[in-house]
């Protein structure tokens, strides 16, 4: 029962990162992707906590801490670069 | 996991709410027309997802007898991090000029641009002028 729901809520995940790199794709513009990806990592790290309670393991926990912080510290730098033109600025 | 335990049935209830929430915000990021309403319905929507699932599996484990400060952490910089990073990114779509769909009917932010770029005069060369006087307005 308990695999069951575990399973189809991973096969909705499924359907939303397919959307997501539909989007990711497709879409019309840079900003566009950008949030795509930041979607995909948000997903993944749903789906590794998923796994984890599947598997009843507590190994994954890191894996989400970090794709957390890498998604959020490459968002920022792609969000900056599409503003500005470069990531880090000299004076 | 022997099956019917209703604590880990009504946790497996919450983690398949929060997949649903991240279906429909994904629902809403390929229909939806424009990268601002699609940024509106994913970023919430898909928070509110993966903290449903976070929170989930911290509970689970916790039930187990497993305290994870490194999930704690997990949840607290997804929820921390990911309408700043959203908001970055739409601050960076605007500024960047990509359009406004064509149902659109206002835009605020034009108009408070405008304003402030009347108080500083803009260079040539910009659409609103000094970007770094943006900044320090």
């Amino acid at each position: 029962m308990i695999k069951g729901i575990l399973f189809v809520s991973l096969v909705l995940l499924i359907f939303s990162i397919l959307a997501t790199i539909y989007r990711l794709v497709r879409g019309p513009s840079a900003p566009d992707r950008v949030q795509a990806l930041d979607a995909l990592g948000i997903y993944l790290i749903a789906g590794v906590a998923i796994f984890s309670v599947y598997l009843k393991s507590t190994a994954f926990f890191e894996v989400i801490l970090l794709i957390g912080i890498l998604s959020f510290i490459g968002t920022i730098a792609f969000a900056r670069f599409i503003e500005r033109g470069v990531v880090i600025e000299r004076k | 996991m022997n099956g019917n335990n209703p604590i880990e049935l009504s946790i497996a209830v919450v983690i398949l709410m929060g997949t649903i929430f991240g279906f429909l915000g994904s629902i809403g990021f390929i229909r939806l027309p424009d990268v601002y309403n699609r940024a509106h319905a994913l970023a919430k929507s898909s928070t509110l997802g993966v903290l449903f699932v976070l929170v989930g599996t911290f509970l689970f484990f916790l039930f187990e007898g497993h305290f994870s400060i490194k999930l704690f952490l997990g949840i607290f910089f997804v929820f921390l991090t990911s309408p700043v990073s959203t908001h970055l990114i739409c601050r960076s779509a605007y500024h960047s000029h990509v359009e406004l769909a064509k149902e659109s009917v206002r835009d605020d932010l034009r108009e408070a641009l405008e304003k402030d770029t009347k108080k500083a005069p803009a260079l040539p060369g910009t659409l609103w002028g000094n970007r770094e006087g943006e900044i320090n307005n």
